[in-house]
């Protein structure tokens, strides 16, 4: 097909998603009214996180404690991205060498 | 590299560098910062050393095989920390669902296991910023 027959059919598209976005708008509450969905997680940290956890910095009361597995995967992250680039660089530097890295 | 200025100064600020970084990770559950800011000061201090001093004077203080071996730590050190909760009977990184005593708030030695995770966070990301350093210097 042409790039000029894909043009045509790319506006019905566009129209499409279009249309769908600003159905999802329309569902959105109105801006600065509490929005009841997703608050409740919001206040038990800010009531019960100095007791749960003990941490008087609420984030790391979060990050290390309500949510400790998430952090430790983030670590993992970095770890792996490390390793990562630790093996491809030495591989061309032992490449470029002549020396092997058992 | 000769500069003598240069020498003196940074030789004075490193440690007072890594000093407010290992202030700021054992801080993490008291004050704004924690492992992740605590530990990229502790690692930009090394490598403020190191563009300073040269790549060698570095590897000379920290080997390398040091370096990855106390990359291994983090890691390791904060999985190990989640199987105490999993040794008091409780899940994987429990704290005081699983008992650990968590002290009078706002002190240093509180909060239970979450100090603790914290240094962890720190070796695992002075780390990253060091050894990511050394590697893509040792390249050119």
């Amino acid at each position: 097909m042409r790039p000029r027959h894909l043009v045509f059919l790319s506006i019905p598209l566009v129209l499409a998603v279009g249309v769908v976005l600003l159905l999802v708008m329309i569902e959105m509450p109105p801006y600065g009214t509490p929005n009841p969905t997703f608050n409740y997680v919001m206040e038990r940290y800010n009531k019960h996180g100095l007791e749960e956890t003990g941490a008087t910095n609420i984030v790391t009361g979060i990050i290390l404690d309500y949510r400790a597995y998430d952090t430790l995967i983030e670590t993992t992250v970095l770890f792996t991205a490390t390793m990562g680039a630790l093996l491809t660089l030495r591989a061309r530097r032992d490449k470029t060498c002549g020396r092997r890295h058992p | 590299m000769e500069d003598v200025i240069l020498n003196e100064v940074i030789s004075r600020a490193v440690p007072v560098i890594h000093l407010f970084g290992v202030y700021v990770v054992v801080h993490g559950h008291l004050s704004p910062g924690g492992g992740f800011a605590g530990g990229s000061v502790m690692g930009i201090a090394l490598v403020l050393f190191a563009l300073v001093f040269g790549l060698k004077a570095t590897l000379r203080i920290v080997p390398e095989g040091l370096l990855t071996v106390l990359t291994t730590l983090g890691p390791l050190w904060y999985a190990g920390t989640g199987i105490i909760g999993m040794l008091l009977g409780h899940e994987f990184l429990a704290n005081a669902q699983a008992g650990v005593p968590l002290g009078r708030a706002g002190s240093v030695l509180s909060s239970g296991l979450v100090p603790v995770i914290t240094v962890g966070v720190g070796i695992s990301v002075a780390l990253t910023v060091v050894v990511l350093f050394v590697a893509l210097v040792e390249e050119d």
